[in-house]
This record gives structure tokens, sequence and C-alpha cells, in this order.
């Protein structure tokens, strides 16, 4: 059974519109007019065109788990006004059995993370409780109570570390649960991020310092004063590895560990930015604040695409693999399809958490699933669509061995990335800066004028020179040398020598002439 | 309403149901799902280039024996094992490689063997010296290895030649063999007198090579400067050219065959194409003394020089400088260099009293290679290649470490060239325009050319 033509355009297309390479051309090949260039392009370009066809092949045969989805069936019955328990029962049972409740009331609210293979769940109750959880098969990797306030939680480069940020330092806890570093140097945290291709755990709270730390080194990379006060609103752009802070003043920045300043500094919201959230593809930014306002960027740009207004403040936000919004506020939960590239008119899906407060949502990886930490604990509910289908095992593997987890933790290490590759385009890594054509035809011709600027200045001086007889003798020469050389006491003498001269000056009269002078 | 979620089932996922069973592996190319694509790339062309200088250890094997330094290199055409030196005390060893260890001791020169060479059909080798007789001698057939001593052997015959001789080469396809000495002559197997005989101006003639292809052509090098080509077929000499310092040895590129690259007193190594003698296609530089042989490897794309300075380099064909630079402590002038017959090995022959076998490609894993390790292989090789340009891969990978009088040396003499060049343009800056003509510097060294 081989592809059809139709269905392979298709394909194609589907690449293109996710920011795959698009289909190479032959001409291309021969646009260079040395013999042993374009041949060299043309064997390139066979590869190049090969790899592209193998990728394909790799998603047609390969990729073979479809997204979930909701359709509806007329134009009457809308998506948001399916209930949980609707989606519920309309999903086959092994679905459905990943939407539950804990119940967790005495010490919530409770922050989430899931790991990236979305695997693990990790959540950190205000009240100090800390547990990791294989939530899909409903065990309990471990549970801590620290006797300290948990702000925020996240994994490390696997399951078996994780941070905690508490009530004033950072410490990081192995999968049985025990501490096994303190971070002094990261104080009064709010959020934490970690770049998994960096090693780098990065930090921002109450002092609106960010710190950068390598986990695997143990050295602090980079710390950034923000000088915008307290932050409690960060993620991470994992397209290009930039952090970005939401602050009081409605900014939101980007940082890098390169630059002590932001790379870029955008005014999003009149007050305080709640939270913000970058897609996978490191495109678009939403960001929610205290205006009631969730607007999504373009990155590239800097531009405001669309503007969605929420009916109180959202105090959370968080984007799925693919491409859904979701926002909470209060105890609602609002997910948003479609609402990156064009402005939705409805949400897809709303969601009533009947036990108190939201403080986090989270999108888990590679599921159609949400998870809600709230005041009573902690909930699952199902959102279809908003997971990557297709994992890749090299990426992140849900099932993944211990023996799996340690080859791919070396393979990890020897692929670490330095700090200074985080960069604005990911792509320029490797490249050659070349100044345009014309950039480059101005400098030469500024150069030339230069030169011959220089050259005709000296050849006028040549000319006006009018050469003295005993202008060069030597001691004329080391007297002139003399005055040049500035002695403190040169002023004092000059004043003195001054004084002298307007004294002679007042005693002899103006009528007297010059030549007789000498005589009074 | 139609709803779907993703529900997986692990079993179904990974197809592993039972120990033993091979897990399923799952790839998604989307580009999302893999961030940082050329960051990663480099950092591992740059590791990759650190493992490279890291395994760079180009040192074999030394095969020692003589008593005296070593003249000549010959390796058998026919077979990738045997190899035979010759030295200043009159030693001619015929070598097992694989086993490092001499098989045969050629006994019966008395003087200096200058210059060996084996037959075509790989079973004669044929050596000469200052006493003026070129010796005949028999290479096994059988296989070499399992022999635990050395076995003397004494010539098969002996042809007479009356004068001191400096080189000798055997013809590729016919039973012909060439020698060089006052005068250059051409011998057959059954005879005792030359069939030829070439005087052109040199009164003593350093080396000569046939050339693989064109194989009744051949080139000789001699005292007054000369390259001279030499045909069979008329019996006559064909061109010379004259440079202005003496060329030690020529090799013929296997391939090309119409290219040739002789190793020059000044300390530089220049191919020629044999159509156009006014112009050298190449210059290669890095020796800092005299080069004093050259070898082409078989597949035509690199080529081994020994120098004087105590190093042995290796140069690709078209390479102004060179790709490696192998060099140990107790290593002494280098008189000759061999590429084998496989073309993954260099040997050279010193002053030291010993032949030396080196790897072709410094860092090359040898042996059997599993289907991963070579692939992985190709991976990082092609990884350095795309990431060359980047200046902290370039310098990891163009970085040779250099014993000290070579490296004062060399930049001793980029310093004279750098200062010749400036004079030069300070020259032109300074004259009449179009009074001061350069010469391109692969002219440079040309003096005239002969028909």
């Amino acid at each position: 059974m081989a592809a059809s033509k139709s269905q392979k355009a298709l394909r194609w297309k589907h690449r293109e519109a996710r920011g795959g390479p698009s289909v190479p051309s032959r001409k291309d090949d021969f646009s260079a007019q040395d013999v042993k260039v374009k041949a060299r392009l043309k064997r390139e370009g066979a590869l190049d065109r090969e790899a592209v066809k193998n990728a394909a092949g790799v998603e047609f045969w390969l990729n073979t788990h479809d997204h979930g989805e909701i359709e509806p069936e007329n134009e009457l019955e809308k998506t948001w006004r399916l209930k949980q328990d609707e989606v519920a029962s309309l999903v086959e049972v092994g679905a459905a059995s990943k939407r539950y409740d804990l119940k967790l009331g005495q010490l919530g609210p409770y922050a989430c993370s899931y790991s990236r293979d979305g695997r693990w769940l990790l959540l950190g109750g205000k009240k100090g409780h800390l547990a990791m959880l294989d939530w899909q098969k409903h065990k309990v990797v471990c549970e801590v109570q620290v006797r300290e306030t948990v702000k925020d939680v996240c994994f490390l480069h696997n399951n078996v570390f994780f941070a905690a940020a508490q009530r004033k330092e950072v410490y990081v806890y192995d999968k049985r649960g025990l501490e096994v570093h303190r971070m002094r140097d990261h104080k009064d945290v709010e959020k934490l991020c970690f770049l998994p291709n960096h090693f780098l755990l990065s930090s921002i709270g109450m002092q609106g310092v960010l710190r950068y730390q390598d986990t695997s080194t143990g050295e602090i990379v980079a710390q950034h004063r923000t000088k915008l006060g307290p932050c409690k609103a960060m993620c991470l752009n994992s397209y290009n590895g930039v952090v970005l802070c939401g602050h009081a003043g409605g900014t939101a920045t980007m940082w890098s560990p390169n630059m002590t300043t932001p790379l870029v500094k955008m005014l999003c919201h009149r007050g305080p930015v709640n939270s913000l959230a970058v897609d996978q593809s490191g495109r678009y930014l939403v960001t929610v604040g205290t205006d009631k306002q969730m607007k999504v960027w373009d990155v590239r740009t800097f531009k405001l695409l669309h503007a969605y207004f929420c009916s109180a403040p959202a105090k959370s936000v968080e984007i799925s693999q693919r491409g859904l919004v979701g926002i909470s506020w209060g105890s609602r939960v609002q997910v948003w399809k479609d609402a990156l590239q064009t402005k939705a008119s409805a949400p897809y899906m709303n969601h009533q958490q009947s036990s108190g407060h939201i403080r986090q949502i989270r999108f888990c990886p590679y599921e159609d699933v949400v998870g809600i930490g709230h005041e009573g604990g902690f909930s699952s509910i199902l959102v279809p669509g908003a997971g990557e289908p297709n994992y890749d095992s090299f990426v992140a593997s849900p099932y993944q061995t211990r023996r799996e987890r340690r080859e791919h933790e070396v393979h990890s290490l020897l692929d670490k990335l330095q700090p200074d590759t985080i960069v604005l385009d990911p792509q320029s890594v490797g490249n050659i800066k070349l100044d345009p054509k014309q950039v480059v035809a101005q400098k030469k011709e500024q150069q030339r004028a230069a030169a011959a600027a220089i050259v005709s200045k000296q050849r006028t001086k040549n000319e006006s020179k009018q050469k003295m007889k005993g202008k060069n003798k030597p001691t004329k020469r080391h007297r002139k040398k003399q005055l040049n050389i500035i002695r403190d006491n040169k002023e004092a003498v000059e004043e003195l020598v001054k004084q002298k001269t307007a004294q002679n000056q007042r005693e002899v009269g103006e009528h007297v002439p010059s030549a007789l002078k000498r005589f009074f | 309403m139609k709803v779907k979620a993703i529900n997986r089932v692990e079993q179904r996922e990974t197809g592993f149901e039972r120990k033993g069973d091979l897990k399923q592996v799952r790839r998604n190319l989307n580009p999302e799902l893999h961030p940082f694509e050329r960051a990663v790339e480099y950092t591992r062309a740059l590791n990759a280039a650190k493992l490279e200088r890291v395994f760079a250890k180009p040192f074999v094997a030394a095969l020692s024996g003589h008593t005296d330094g070593i003249n000549c290199l010959a390796r058998n055409p026919k077979r990738l094992n045997s190899l035979v030196s010759g030295s200043a005390s009159g030693e001619l060893f015929l070598w097992d490689v694989p086993e490092r260890r001499a098989i045969y001791n050629y006994v019966g020169h008395e003087r200096a063997v200058k210059a060996v060479t084996v037959s075509d059909c790989g079973s004669l080798c044929f050596s000469c010296g200052d006493e003026g007789v070129v010796k005949m001698w028999r290479v096994p057939h059988a296989p070499l290895g399992g022999v635990t001593e050395t076995v003397d052997h004494h010539p098969v015959s002996s042809f007479d030649a009356g004068q001191v001789l400096r080189g000798i080469d055997h013809h590729w396809k016919r039973p012909l063999f060439a020698t060089a000495g006052e005068k250059v002559e051409v011998w057959d197997h059954e005879r005792a007198s030359p069939l030829h005989s070439f005087v052109w101006g040199a009164d003593s003639v350093e080396s000569v090579r046939f050339n693989p292809v064109e194989s009744d052509i051949f080139t000789s090098c001699g005292n007054d400067r000369s390259i001279a080509l030499y045909d069979i077929r008329t019996g006559n000499p064909l061109h010379k050219l004259v440079m202005q310092t003496k060329t030690n040895s020529v090799a013929w590129n296997p391939i090309e065959a119409f290219n040739f690259t002789c190793a020059n007193e000044d300390c530089c190594l220049y191919t020629y194409d044999m159509r156009r003698l006014d112009i050298a296609k190449m210059v290669h530089k890095d020796h800092v003394s005299a080069v004093l042989d050259v070898d082409y490897s078989p597949t035509g794309r690199e080529f081994v020089s020994g120098s004087y300075d105590r190093s042995v380099r290796i140069f690709k064909y078209d390479g102004g400088h060179s790709r490696d630079v192998y060099h140990t402590k107790r290593m002494q002038r280098v008189f000759g260099v061999r590429f084998s017959g496989d073309g993954s090995y260099v040997f050279s022959a010193s002053d030291d009293m010993n032949v030396r076998i080196w790897k072709a490609r410094a860092s090359q894993k040898m042996g059997t290679l599993l289907p991963r390790e070579k692939s992985k292989q190709a991976y990082n090789a092609a990884l350095v290649k795309r990431y060359g340009h980047m200046p902290e891969v370039k310098r990891i990978t163009r970085h040779r470490h250099l014993p000290k009088a070579i490296y004062t040396t060399g930049k001793l003499r980029r310093e004279v060239t750098e200062s010749d060049r400036k004079k030069q343009l300070n020259r032109i800056k300074h004259s009449a325009p179009g009074s001061i003509k350069t010469k391109p510097a692969r002219k440079k060294k040309i003096v005239t050319r002969l028909e």
C-alpha cells in the first residue's frame, strides 16, 4: 500500500504549516556558476530531498495516532457546553480514567507540574506538601511534608530530581523524597523553570533577580537584576530557551543568561501581568493581566495579534502542545482552540471546578489532559485535542524503562548546550554573519575616501610647508619639547610672568615710544 | 457529539510483551519536538572535533634491525604485507609488516644501498648502491605469516653498471627497470647490458620513477636541478625542466597520471602537469627543511612526504598545506616514505635505523568496525565538515603539536616570506606602475624548460 499523491501533498502542506521544511526544488541547485560548487550543490540538494522524503515517510507510516477532537454533529451543538461528565461518557474507558480528583483539602492550594514525557506529576501544596505521582497508574512515588511554604515545583532533567521553591530558598529532592541540595543563592523564589537542553534551572521571585544555575556542574551561570520589582510570572520559550518574565508594571521581558539587560521588553497590560505562556513553535506569546485581558502576541514581530476579554482577571495561562490555550480564574477553567493564529469567537471548553480557587493549570504533554491545582487538592480533566498523539522515543517516552532513562541522561549530557547558545533566533547558531553587499561596498568606499583624504591632506601640508633655516636644530627641538611638558608649577610661573609684564606696562606710560621704553 | 481522546495502551505502543522482546521505537520528526537543532549539531561537531584529536595516535610500530641509517624503501605492488628497506651499511631487509619482523636478509651488498624497487609481478626485487651493481633478488610468493627467524638470501643475478647508482625504479607492466647514476639507463631482466642509455646534461642523476599508467614514460631528477621526462618507445628524452633548487624525488599521481609531484630541496613540493611544465599546478608548503622523498596514495587523493626536518607530512593532492604531520622524539632525518597498498598506512625510513609504520588517518580506528561505529564515525566526520568554519572547531581540528625546532623554524620562515612580500609591495608602490613584474609562486622557481 503506498500513499496516494494527494495524500502526500496534503502531508507536505501539513508539515509546512507546522514550520517543517518545505519541499526543496531542483531549480535551487543550479544557481551557482562554478562547476565544483554546482556539483556540490546538486549532490547536497539530492541529499536534502531524500531526507525530506524519508521524513515524510516517517510521518506517514509511523505517526499513526490521530489527535483527539470534539466534533459537533450539527450547528446547535457547541463544544463549550460540554461538561466533563459527558466527555468522560463519550470517550473510551482508558481515556475516561484520566479524569480524577485528588482531595487534599488541608494543604492546598496546590502548584503542579508534569514531567516532559507526561508520565510523572509533581504536586506542591502551599502548606508544605510535596508529592510525585505516576498519575496514570495512580501510584505515589514519594511524598514529603517540608513544613514550609511551597511556592513552586518543577522537574529537573528527568523524573529522578525535582526542585521546590520554598519559603526562603530552593531545594532539590530526589525521587525518594530526600533533600539532596539546598540552593542558597536562590532567595525568595516565586517561580521556577528548567531548561532541559542547557541543564539550567532558572528562578525569579520577590527580589526580582533572575538566576540561572547549571544543575550538572552546580555553578551559577548568571544573575540578572530585572529592576522591575517582585516577579510572580515566568515561563520558558522552549523553541529558543529564552525565559520570559511578567512584571507588576504590565511589562513582559525576555531574558538570556548572556545579557544583563532583557533581550526584549514589551508593555503588555495596563496593570500587573499575572501569567504568560509561549507555544511550542515559539511564535506566539499569550499573556494574561489584571486588566481582564488575555493577549496574543507575535514573538517574531512583538506585535499584538488578538486580545480576548475575560470576565475576571485570569490567574494562570498555559498553551498545550497542539496550540490550545488554557486559562483559569476563580474556580473556572477555559480552553481556547485556534485562538493564536485566528481570533476565536467562543471558547473550546469550559470547566467549573467545584472545590475552591484554582492556583495553577498545566497541560499534560502527549495526553489530552489538563491538570488543575486548586485549594481542595488536584484535579485532572479531559480536553480532547490538547496533546501531541505521537511521541518520539528519543525525545521523551512515557514508557521509558530505567535503562532507557539512564541512557537518555548520558546522551542529553553529551549534547548539553552551552548557555551562550540561547539567542532569540536559534537557527543563527553556526552561521556566518556577512554584511550585505551594499554595506560592504559602502565600507570600501568610505575606506577609499579616508585614504584619499589623508593623502591630499599630507600633500597640501607638504606644499604649504615653508622650510625655515634653523627650525630643526637639536637645541630648538629640545626647547620645544620642554615647552610641551606640563609641570604643576607652570601655571604659577605663567601667572607671575603675566603679573610682572602688567606691572611693567603700568609703570611706563602709553605715550612713550616702544623703542624708548627700556630707558624708563 | 463525537469525542475522541488520546488513549494509549502501553503494550501496544512498545510491542513489549515478555522479557527479551525488542522494544518498539517511535519517531516523530516534527521539528517542534526537536528544538535547538543547530545548537545541538554544533555541540556534537565540537565534541567530534575534540574526540578526533584525542584519538589521534598515528604511530603503529617501528621495525628495527638495521645497523645503519636507512636510505631507501620499496613496497610490493602485488602484496600488502611486504616491504623492502636498504641501509647505508649495505643491508637489505624484506619485512613482514603485520608480523613486524624481517623475514629475509638479502646478503650481497658491500657498500651502501641507495635504492630499491620491487618488480611489477611482485616476485623480484632490484637494489643498487655505491658499488655500481644492480642485484636481483627473489621475493617469496607464499604467505609470509608464521615465520619466526630471519633467513639469509643471496642475489639471483646482478647487472654491472660500472658507475655509482643512486636511483632505481621498475616498469609497471614490462620486465624493465631504469637506473640513475652518471647517466640514466634502462635494463631488461634478461640482458646484462642496458637497452637504453640517456645522458642530458646532469653529471649525476638522483632518482627515476616510471609512470604507472602511461608506463613507458619515466622521470628522473638530477644534480643539475633538473627534472627530465623520457620515453622508452622512442628512446629519447622528452622534456627537461630546470628549477632553482635541486629536486630529490618524484612521484606520479596514480589516478591522474599526467601529474607528478616533486620533492624539492627548498622545503616545498611542486605538482606539475607533464603537458604544461611552464607552471606548477600547486606548491605544497609546510616542511622546514629539504624534502627528501614523496609517494602517492593508491587513491591519488593524498601523498606523503619525508623531510630532512625529521617529520613526515601528509598532503592532499591539491592542498597547499599539509593535512597532518607525524614526528616522534626518536625519529631522525627521513630518507624514504611509502604509502601502503591499501592507502591506510604510511611507512617511513629514517636515519635512526628504523622503519616506522603510521596510520594514514591519525585518529582512525583500525580493525573491523561495527555498523553502528561506522555510521557514528561518518556522522561525526560530516558534522566536523559542516561546522569546520566555526572558530572553535577550526582551531581544534587545525592544531598540531610540533617539535620546537620545527615550530621555531617554521615561524621564522613565515616571517621571512611575509617581510619579503611586504618589501615587494613597497617596491611596487614606490616605482613606476608596471615597472616591477611579480611572478606567481607557482612559476617563481622555474628557471628554464628544455625540449
